[in-house]
């Protein structure tokens, strides 16, 4: 069994007066995981959480064996926001050049992110100009560069038609197989089956932990929508 | 710190810049018409009140058009996430804050440029000492209005209120900054309020250089713009956290 990528161990993140994450701890292994669970449970914290953009109460959080958002960390981890972040008034390969400068990576692997996620015919375009697809996924092609251990995506799927949402969950995989971690967070649940493994997350704590299938079998839902009722009437 | 990081930033704040016509036009125009607007209002009025007057428009210029574009900009990188991105990066906070510093101090530069260029080679400003000082004083105090745009930017959460941030704390350096009436001539507690702000030093730099020419007034006065500059910049970097709650 290899070792696991991401280990949070009793984590507490107070926002404001509420506690979104009471005290949650889990594993994340290679391959691809998707973490889901209902808007406003908490998916969001937790994924900043192993960036290192959020500001912890207490508990650890390690990644690729560093405290999470340590400098060493910082080129090895691609992380994808809900929202766009890249610059809306520069073209895609303005925004791929910059970010790959400060990263520090090759220049030639601009070229590569931008057409694993099929954006080359748009290269020259302004950001502004394109689809909201098409902005997700040039923030998706950033977090890409330098070819990342571990890529945090945070619902990169959300309103993509269908064709592109296969096309990126095979993309997905893809780097999956080359060797690094993908955790993917969706609050769309048909989504669980392309998962190699799945963290169920509710109020800020993991309900359950596994592969798809297992965690199917254990509630004997016939789907993961049904298990997750299961779940959360069960407890 | 990097420098291929800073460079980085300030070649792609210099690249939104050009892509934006508009504000680039304005950016290097706007001073050139306005302090022309000056010198026609007080063309058949007794006097030499251009010459009184020009340096400080030429001082306030790129102090209040850095202010304004930067607390802008970087509003927009704190809230369209690229900020959170970058500091998720091997991005240094001073990478990120002297990459904007150099940007925009390389605009002014240009701006100063024109507008100086108008002003003595049109509009006949006599100045005593040397032309290319006038340029020096103008980058730094554009640096100065950088680095407070940056600043304020920390505590806007909306586009409007840092536009607001202007007529708070531009407004009140250009009442006092002596230009209306002289620093010697306040009140006591304005005196002594003008005294620590640093604009004042700005315009006072400038109209040493045209009057007078003591050069080491106006070095004096331009380390004084510096170090405001400096500490805005320190205040600046603490307001760009990593990890934000």
């Amino acid at each position: 069994m290899m070792k696991n990528v991401v280990e949070v161990r009793d984590l507490v993140v107070v926002r404001g007066s509420r506690e979104v994450l009471p005290g949650i701890s889990l594993d994340v292994p290679a391959g691809v995981t998707g973490l889901l669970g209902p808007s406003g449970c908490g998916k969001t914290t937790l994924l900043r959480c192993l960036v290192g953009a959020q500001r912890v109460r207490s508990g650890t959080v390690r990644v690729l064996g560093e405290p999470a958002g340590s400098a060493p960390l910082r080129t090895r981890v691609g992380y994808v926001t809900q929202a766009a972040s890249v610059y809306d008034d520069l073209t895609v390969a303005e925004n791929l050049r910059f970010f790959a400068r400060v990263l520090g990576v090759d220049p030639a692997s601009v070229d590569e992110a931008i057409g694993s996620v099929d954006l080359a015919g748009h290269r020259d375009q302004l950001v502004s100009r394109l689809s909201g697809g098409q902005r997700s996924r040039v923030s998706l092609a950033v977090a890409l560069l330098g070819k990342p251990d571990l890529l945090v995506l945070d619902e990169p799927t959300v309103g993509l038609d269908p064709v592109l949402r296969r096309d990126l969950w095979q993309l997905f995989h893809g780097i999956a197989d080359a060797g690094a971690a993908v955790l993917v967070s969706s609050h769309v649940m048909d989504e669980a089956e392309r998962c190699h493994r799945l963290l169920l997350m509710r109020e800020g704590r993991i309900i359950a932990d596994g592969p798809p299938e297992e965690v199917r079998e254990r509630t004997g839902a016939a789907d993961i929508e049904g298990a997750f009722l299961h779940l959360v009437e069960s407890a | 710190m990097s420098a291929r990081i800073t460079l980085a930033v300030a070649g792609r704040v210099l690249t939104q810049v050009r892509r934006d016509h508009r504000t680039l036009a304005m950016l290097l125009v706007v001073p050139c018409v306005l302090i022309s607007l000056l010198w026609w209002m007080f063309e058949d009025v007794p006097g030499d009140l251009f010459d009184r007057f020009g340096p400080a428009l030429l001082a306030m210029f790129p102090f209040i058009v850095m202010f304004l574009v930067t607390s802008v900009t970087t509003l927009r990188e704190r809230s369209s996430g690229t900020l959170e991105r970058l500091l998720t990066m091997p991005m240094g906070r001073l990478d990120f804050l002297l990459g904007y510093a150099l940007a925009f101090g390389l605009l002014a530069a240009v701006q100063a440029a024109l507008a100086v260029g108008v002003s003595v080679g049109l509009l006949g400003l006599e100045v005593a000492g040397p032309v290319w000082l006038l340029g020096v004083v103008a980058v730094v105090d554009a640096v100065l209005g950088t680095a407070l745009g940056l600043l304020v930017s920390a505590f806007a959460t909306t586009e409007f209120q840092a536009v607001q941030f202007m007529p708070a704390f531009v407004l009140p350096q250009i009442l006092l900054c002596g230009l209306f009436v002289p620093r010697t001539s306040m009140p006591d507690v304005l005196a002594a309020i003008s005294n620590v702000l640093p604009l004042s030093y700005a315009v006072d730099a400038m109209q040493e250089l045209v009057a007078r020419a003591d050069q080491g007034e106006v070095w004096r006065d331009v380390l004084v713009v510096a170090v405001f500059a400096l500490a805005a910049l320190g205040l600046g970097a603490a307001t760009l956290r990593r990890r934000t709650p």
